[in-house]
């Protein structure tokens, strides 16, 4: 199958087999073309050349509905469901054809307790976690009675348990013969679960592997083209003195979709890297946010900055005080999509740096700092006048994390920040944190990749429904505890009390 | 068959060239226009942009009538930028008109250079006043400065009828609607002699030049465009929503204000039941066609100021209703609207049965099938 799209080709004359019962894994960064292949078996976009053969019949495949009528089903990383419905009529509404709903939900019970998918249809759905809500999803296809199950990236939204739930479901479909195409980067899953392995690169099909016979590191190896240096775990870091400090910082939620924070209590010490670990949208942007200053406290001693009391100064004093952050999303929040690198650059540092003179903005001081962020941190653009839309998503956060660190920032707050990022642009991030730390600031790390914060960080604790967790010397959990701790439950004492229990 | 397909990026070239292609459209479609009306389009269309400008005076008069649009329509284009959006620079024109008029009437008497300077301030003051109620109201309840700013206009336009009806009559004036002729110290300059052309087109091309140097140079011009592009970022960067707020309605009503003021000081002379013949919403006109960019607002304030022109020669030479200067500068203003569809999409020929959805990027698939699968 061969896809361009302006500028790019997103698939060169790729090849996929899947049999029936079989785990397929395609495996690639970001940008190797995993979902344009899917899309194109799905039927939402349109080969420019190539075929599909389907049960030894070549067929085309204009549209999604005709895929589902073939027995191709997916389940989007992202779902589709109203909220103030029930399961029952979230799932009625997708059917192709009208259903009688008596008979539907004996049917959804059916499938829930014959692959270990426990649902209640009549629950709404604004009552359920993200798994649950992607439980719906599942079978919402198995109801299709499908041959083929592709699945988007599914596992990032789901805490380690609810991971190791999902790939029992999905065992026992490939069992009965069901083909699944499992879409993924985390290598371990794969192993763990899949037979077989397409591997793609910047739109190449690389090689096809057996996963029994390959290691986690020759699986990377293949999918990135180069072997990356294995990152050491930090131990043994002497954290120095506190820098930030919240006590009991509750937040009202900004609108009816926010998340409002109950009674964070926090402590980042100088020299050492805490990361916050959270399935998403559990309060981490309103984390971020009310630690940078966009939203302000009414209580001034409910954040110290050096011991200094500032829950109602904006963002702009708490960076005089050397406060840095870099917000989840790029475009829109951490750059505007539409300014040159020099006006994004502007946009944060002229504070810190003093680009204004009096009311005017210092042009070429300016300039020359974004041409050092961009040279520093090895931002691939068209120079400083680009846009900041027209960067990659790896190039754009380098830039964004390359903007704050030469800021030299006492306290730097990141949320995911190798969120979409290829695994070099990862990299040079991670060195870029530990440098800082090493230097004597405070790291605080908020991210949903578990193994990130597992490898990089001191100290770590989760966020759930807007509530933190204590905080644990990551050497001394498992990513099981951690799992505990994203979930929401308070971990065992007793249990930890071989490691050292650190609990500020 | 044609179709719309986004462009990979929006394209520079149709930022410019947009406006020249909706002038052409307009001009067709006055073309069609005249002859439904049965008059000759050659004519016509020489009546209305050609005529004008053959004399000297006419040059001048070009200058009078864009002095107020192009005064306004910078400033609109600096709310416009930030996402503020007032429409009501109308009535903030009106009350800056009754203001700058109440001062030359209480220093009836009065012979000194200070009146001007006086009633520039006070023309300002009433603007701004005007334009602080939707700002006001926008900050404390969140109300919808657009419905505001525009009913104000309403407001402004029943108390000048209720002031030159009432205390601002002239004494003399046999009970018509209108003031005294205000007296010398209270008139204008006039810069080019045996016509009308006054200081004030001066003041609107030092303010095009102070809109320009503050959009391309200063903190707060990067304010305005950070809030208006990408709300969240500017929240980020620490720039408040709340003083872009002030600052834009602030400034506009009070160039709308000083506006006014240049109007009864300058081409009118008195106080009048009316007078504008709406400079405060063309002047929305003028800011979009002008890409909200200074330079290109004082153009299209000089295009849209023949337009005014045009429509009274025409009616003079030509028999036509003056509502044709209304009628071209709604097309102006539709055509631009369409034509700008092209800056982000181009137009292509349909080949083969590929589906639409497939042209568009990734992500609205994405969301299209997800929607389309329910």
């Amino acid at each position: 199958m061969t896809r361009t799209f302006p500028g790019v080709i997103a698939n060169q004359d790729v090849d996929l087999t899947i049999h029936a019962g079989e785990i397929h894994a395609l495996l690639g960064e970001n940008g190797a073309g995993k979902s344009t292949l899917v899309k194109m078996i799905y039927g939402i976009l349109a080969p420019d050349s190539g075929q599909i053969d389907w049960q030894g019949n070549t067929v085309s495949i204009p549209n999604p509905a005709f895929a589902r009528e073939l027995g191709v089903a997916m389940v989007f990383q992202h779902f589709s469901l109203f909220d103030s419905l029930s399961v029952l009529e979230n799932i009625a509404l997708g059917m192709d054809s009208k259903v009688n709903r008596a008979e539907l939900k004996s049917r959804i019970l059916e499938i829930s307790s014959r692959y270990g998918l426990p649902l209640d249809p009549d629950r709404h759905v604004y009552t359920l976690s993200v798994g649950e809500r992607q439980r719906i999803e599942i079978i919402r296809c198995l109801l299709q009675e499908p041959k083929l199950l592709i699945m988007d990236e599914p596992t990032s939204v789901l805490t380690p348990q609810e991971v190791s739930r999902l790939f029992e479901t999905l065992r026992r479909l490939s069992e009965e013969g069901l083909a699944i195409l499992y879409i993924s980067h985390k290598l371990d899953e794969i192993k763990a679960l899949c037979h077989r392995a397409t591997i793609l690169r910047n739109g190449k099909r690389v090689d096809v592997a057996d996963v029994n016979d390959e290691s986690t590191s020759s699986l990377a190896a293949m999918m990135m083209g180069e072997t990356l240096e294995t990152t050491t775990p930090r131990i043994g870091n002497q954290a120095g003195e506190l820098r930030l400090s919240v006590k009991n910082l509750s937040l009202e939620a900004a609108d009816e979709f926010g998340i409002p924070l109950k009674n964070i209590n926090l402590d980042v010490h100088c020299g050492e890297i805490v990361g916050i670990a959270g399935v998403a949208g559990n309060g981490q942007d309103e984390l971020l946010m009310a630690l940078s200053g966009e939203s302000v406290s009414t209580q001034s001693d409910s954040l110290f900055i050096d011991g200094k009391a500032c829950g109602q100064l904006g963002p702009n004093k708490r960076r005089a005080l050397g406060v840095a952050a870099i917000p989840e999303q790029r475009l829109g929040h951490g750059a505007v999509p539409e300014m040159s690198l020099v006006d994004n650059t502007f946009l944060t540092a002229f504070q810190r740096l003093g680009l204004v003179g009096g009311g005017f903005i210092k042009n070429s001081v300016t300039r020359q700092f974004t041409e050092k962020v961009i040279e520093n941190f090895n931002v691939k653009s068209n120079g400083s006048k680009a846009f900041a839309s027209s960067l990659s998503g790896g190039n754009l956060q380098k830039f964004i994390v390359g903007r704050e660190i030469l800021q030299n920032p006492g306290l730097l707050i990141v949320s995911q920040p190798t969120w979409g990022v290829d695994a070099g642009a990862a990299q040079t991030i991670h060195k870029a944190l530990r440098d800082l730390a090493d230097r004597g600031a405070a790291v605080l790390i908020i991210s949903q990749d578990l193994d990130e914060l597992m490898a990089g960080t001191d100290r770590i604790g989760a966020i759930c429904a807007g509530e933190l967790s204590d905080i644990y010397d990551t050497a001394a959990l498992s990513i099981e505890e951690v799992g505990l701790l994203m979930a929401g439950s308070a971990l065992d004492e007793k249990s930890l009390a071989t490691g050292g229990l650190n609990n500020v | 068959m044609f179709k719309l397909v986004k462009r990979p990026e929006p394209s520079r070239q149709m930022v410019l060239v947009s406006p020249l292609l909706a002038l052409l459209l307009t001009l067709l479609a006055g073309i069609i226009l005249f002859l439904f009306m049965g008059v000759s389009p050659t004519e016509a269309l020489y009546a209305f942009f050609v005529e004008p400008l053959t004399s000297l005076y006419g040059w001048a008069e070009l200058g009078v009538k864009a002095t107020p649009l192009v005064l306004i329509a910078v400033t609109l284009s600096v709310g416009f930028r930030a996402g503020i959006w007032n429409i009501g620079a109308e009535g903030q024109l009106t009350l800056g008109g009754i203001c700058g008029g109440a001062v030359a009437l209480l220093f009836y008497e009065v012979e000194s250079v200070w009146v001007i300077p006086l009633m520039v301030l006070a023309g300002i003051a009433g603007g701004m006043f005007w334009a602080a109620i939707p700002a006001f109201l926008r900050t404390r309840f969140n109300a919808n400065e657009i419905l505001t700013s525009l009913m104000l206009t309403y407001v402004a336009g029943l108390l000048l009828s209720l002031l030159v009806h009432g205390v601002m009559r002239d004494p003399d004036g046999y009970n018509f609607p209108e003031s005294r002729l205000f007296s010398d110290s209270a008139l204008l300059p006039i810069i080019l002699e045996g016509t009308r052309l006054h200081v004030g087109w001066l003041m609107a091309l030092a303010v095009v030049v102070a809109a320009w140097i503050m959009m391309a140079r200063t903190l707060i011009g990067f304010e305005v465009k950070v809030l208006g592009q990408a709300p969240a970022a500017g929240r980020y960067a620490g720039f408040s929503q709340r003083n872009i707020i002030w600052f834009s309605l602030l400034l506009s009503g009070g160039a709308a204000g000083l506006a006014g003021m240049i109007e009864v000081s300058g081409p009118i002379g008195q106080v009048l039941p009316t007078i504008s013949p709406g400079y405060g919403f063309t002047a929305i006109i003028v800011a979009f066609v002008g890409r909200l960019h200074p330079v290109g607002v004082l153009l299209a304030g000089l295009l849209l100021a023949l337009s005014y022109l045009g429509g009274e020669s025409a009616q003079i030479s030509l028999n036509l209703p003056l509502a044709v200067t209304g009628v071209f500068q709604g097309m102006l203003l539709f055509f631009l609207l369409a034509c700008d569809v092209l800056i982000h999409y181009q137009i292509v020929r349909k080949t083969g049965p590929v589906s639409a959805i497939a042209d568009q990027d990734t992500t609205q698939a994405t969301t299209n099938t997800a929607t389309e699968s329910k």
